[in-house]
């Protein structure tokens, strides 16, 4: 059993700060906005917490490729790892956009192209994990696991495609504009700082939660190998 | 020690004829895809007349959709009015459900009895098990889709032997068993696997589901064949990428 590298202190330690000080951004410094009011801050954490997720799982598709190639169960690892906090985050960006939906579509849900994929992205992770429930031989589990996660990499953005085929209300603030948007809006200075700050406190925070996540499965693995020498 | 000559013969005996068997595959894999193709045939055909012995599972297909139906009727209230909107999405969750039914039967089969391990040993690429097992499944949901289709018209006094109708059908029907012959393959494996196949299935099955029921109904709402031109050509693109993703993925879940 190795001791926690001390990077991976000092980076739970920042991981922390920064939360805080991205929550104070968000909430004491960015300005009210004028239409939606204080539920728009919301906005810096559902962003924050979608940019992770989604970076999360393309990394999932990638390493599903890396393990087929290369069958190194440590790219497996890896990938459960990956695939278990995007599950979180993607998880925190549908609640967070729920809570900002009520108010300013007056509804918790509503069956858009955007809403749609990703409860369906977030339905194929989790049944990747309920596939990996039922398989006993690790090399199996691999396997399996990284072909459907490279199915569901693929049939994420065919499914965000094919809602395309009805009208989306989200709204699309960075890069672009939805005459069809409800909730739109333009930022200001103060409200970019706490913006690309979120963005920034949540990549680190993934980043810190991965490797964790990682270390937890290298010791899952040693207590499993183990095991297996006790039984003999 | 003459045993032991004879032995050793026989064994030579037994390479040689492996080698034998061995070019002659690598010679008729050279030839032509002819052979590529008699071998996907075979699985087929053994497929089918297991099938057509037993009436298991196109039965039980069969009976469950029509139960799909009638337990629609009665939660949709599917007077003439609703029913002109909601034909085809009950079409369509009925073949769903039959098909995860088919799907994970007809694979069921193959692992249970070690069958499928037999298929792994003949002589023949991979690829050539996943397109056997693809096609009979699609035969199967075809078959099924051909009894609910009249079935369904004669209940509720509406035509669906329409040829744009029939193709959106078999497009659809393409896409769900392309994808849904690898991930039973997958879920027949596992501990849960009777539960397994329709939650790993629906969500990556989703776009074809949506592309099918918006050119179905489409189609039964009498939009011209072009109006609905982009929905078939979804599914055109989603059963290529699905059939493409299959064919490469399928090594990697029978491999031991």
């Amino acid at each position: 059993m190795n001791p926690k590298p001390l990077t991976l202190k000092i980076l739970d330690l920042v991981s922390i700060v920064l939360l805080f000080a991205a929550a104070y951004l968000a909430i004491v410094v960015a300005p009210t906005e004028k239409v939606m009011g204080d539920v728009q801050r919301v906005f810096y954490f559902h962003v924050g917490t979608a940019w992770v997720a989604l970076i999360g799982f393309v990394f999932t598709a990638v390493l599903s490729v890396i393990y087929l190639v290369t069958k190194n169960l440590k790219w497996d690892r890896i990938q459960v790892a990956a695939v278990e906090v995007s599950v979180v985050f993607f998880l925190t960006t549908i609640i967070l956009g729920s809570i900002w939906a009520r108010p300013a579509w007056n509804t918790w849900w509503t069956w858009d192209p955007r809403l749609t994929t990703a409860a369906i992205a977030e339905l194929i992770y989790i049944a990747y994990f309920m596939l990996r429930q039922g398989i006993d031989d690790p090399d199996k589990r691999a396997r399996f696991g990284a072909v459907y996660a490279l199915i569901g990499g693929l049939s994420a953005p065919i499914t965000f495609f094919a809602i395309r085929l009805f009208r989306t209300i989200h709204p699309v603030v960075i890069a672009g504009a939805n005459a069809e948007a409800e909730g739109n809006f333009s930022m200001s200075g103060d409200m970019l700082t706490a913006f690309f700050f979120a963005l920034f406190a949540f990549t680190v925070i993934f980043i810190d939660l991965f490797w964790n996540r990682i270390r937890l499965g290298e010791f899952q693995n040693e207590v499993e190998e183990l095991k297996l020498k006790a039984s003999y | 020690m003459k045993k032991t000559i004879d032995d050793g013969r026989q064994t030579i005996d037994n390479r040689q004829r492996m080698v034998n068997r061995d070019n002659q595959w690598s010679i008729a894999n050279g030839q032509s895809s002819a052979s590529f193709v008699k071998a996907i045939g075979a699985i087929v055909w053994k497929d089918l007349r297991a099938e057509f012995r037993s009436w298991e599972l196109i039965s039980a297909m069969l009976v469950f959709s029509l139960l799909v139906i009638l337990i629609f009727n009665f939660a949709l209230e599917l007077d003439v009015k609703t029913r002109q909107s909601v034909t085809a999405g009950v079409l369509w969750a009925t073949f769903a459900f039959a098909g995860t039914l088919g799907l994970n039967r007809s694979m069921a089969i193959e692992k249970d009895r070690g069958c499928l391990d037999g298929l792994l040993l003949a002589p023949v690429d991979r690829s050539v098990i996943y397109f056997g097992k693809f096609f009979s499944n699609l035969a199967f949901m075809l078959i099924v889709e051909a009894i609910v289709l009249p079935v369904y018209s004669v209940l509720y006094n509406t035509n669906l032997f329409q040829p744009g109708l029939l193709l959106v059908i078999l497009l659809g029907s393409v896409g769900y068993t392309s994808i849904g012959t690898l991930l039973a393959t997958m879920s027949v494996q596992t501990r849960t696997r009777d539960i397994l196949l329709p939650i790993l299935l629906f969500p990556v099955v989703f776009a074809v589901l949506l592309a099918a029921v918006k050119a179905s109904g489409g189609l039964l709402d009498n939009s011209t064949f072009a109006d609905v031109s982009f929905s078939i050509n979804l599914l055109i693109t989603y059963d290529v990428i699905f059939i493409a993703a299959s064919f490469m993925l399928f090594d990697a879940i029978v491999e031991e």
